[in-house]
């Protein structure tokens, strides 16, 4: 295992301990302030949608809006399955079949 | 084999909680079985060795920050990047642990530690479901979450495997495996005016960050951006 590698997985395995724990301590008496909770609740699907976006506009870390780009065309595809069915296994499958086919014909 | 030497809360009393808490949660676990395989194969893509993907998901186990940090890893993100995401992900989890501190307080200090780091969405979710139903159940508890950690440890194992057998994972364009995993978490999370804002603020910011930051470093100032601007409609609204 490399140091690195085992630095980064130890520093996450604290942090997310920490956020599982501390409430126990933080909020026993007063309850989550109603800005954290605010705040908190969009925080998954802000970072989600960073995720998504830039890897499929800019594959390659350039903006590349075409019918060319495959990550996009692809995603567009799922982006409609994993809106219709919600199911991993149904999304990943036609996704990757449609990046399969982009790629090879 | 006698059940009742096995030393695990709850085993093999007359009234079987865990039972019905393993029935409840074997949806959730099978669902949870392809993301516990992409897991392991795109671990493999980015030049993660197995032992270290297994570590992460033992030692972290949180489903979406693992994914997160799998792709910094990848595009070389350092320590403090992939660290401050994963707190910024799992932050939710403090709203959880407060929903459910009514209930954990009363256990003894290991089995609150236990509970805590057991914690996931789903748990959470079925265990407070049924607090609000039938009562609070300490063995209820123990047993949604011990088999979610389970599964997700040997689905990982068995992504490792299964990755192993594709020689060139990018070439296949495997990567795009993550962006499509991405959206199904993210679609059942769009239930709302303000959520859809915050998500094309963050698709915005990130579009722009991407072009006009260095390193990787849009993924957490959009986040930041779009979850301040929902916090603030958020507070319009009232």
């Amino acid at each position: 295992m490399r140091e690195d590698i085992l630095f980064i997985i130890c520093g996450m395995a604290l942090v997310t301990f920490a956020t599982r724990f501390a409430s126990l301590g933080l909020f026993r008496t007063t309850g989550i302030p109603a800005w954290l909770d605010r705040w908190l609740k969009h925080i998954p699907a802000a970072i989600l949608t960073a995720l998504i976006v830039p890897s499929l506009l800019l594959p390659q870390g350039e903006l590349f809006l075409s019918f060319q780009n495959h990550y996009l065309v692809a995603g567009i595809v799922s982006a409609f399955i994993a809106y219709r069915s919600r199911n991993i296994v149904a999304t990943l499958s036609i996704g990757m079949a449609a990046m399969f086919l982009l790629r090879f014909i | 084999m006698n059940v009742k030497q096995i030393s695990i809360p709850g085993y093999g009393k007359p009234h079987p909680v865990w039972q019905q808490a393993v029935q409840d949660s074997a949806p959730i676990l099978l669902g949870l079985i392809p993301f516990g395989l992409t897991c392991g194969i795109m671990g493999l893509t980015v030049g993660l060795n197995p032992f270290e993907i297994i570590m992460m998901s033992v030692l972290v186990f949180a489903g979406v920050a693992q994914f997160i940090a799998i792709t910094m890893i990848g595009s070389g993100i350092a320590f403090w990047g992939i660290v401050l995401t994963s707190l910024l992900v799992n932050l939710r989890y403090l709203l959880m642990g407060a929903s459910l501190a009514p209930f954990t307080l009363k256990q003894s200090f290991p089995s609150q530690a236990l509970l805590s780091f057991l914690l996931t969405d789903e748990s959470y979710a079925l265990t407070i479901s049924r607090a609000t139903k039938e009562g609070y159940s300490f063995v209820y508890h123990l047993w949604v979450s011990l088999p979610i950690y389970i599964v997700w440890i040997l689905s990982t194992i068995a992504g490792v495997i299964l990755g192993n057998y594709i020689s060139d994972p990018l070439a296949w364009g495997l990567d795009f495996a993550m962006p499509a995993t991405f959206m199904v978490l993210l679609f059942p999370l769009l239930k709302d005016r303000i959520s859809f804002m915050v998500c094309g603020a963050s698709a915005l910011a990130a579009v722009l960050g991407s072009m006009f930051l260095p390193g990787k470093w849009y993924i957490i100032v959009s986040c930041l951006l779009a979850t301040i601007l929902g916090g603030i409609l958020e507070g319009e609204k009232k």
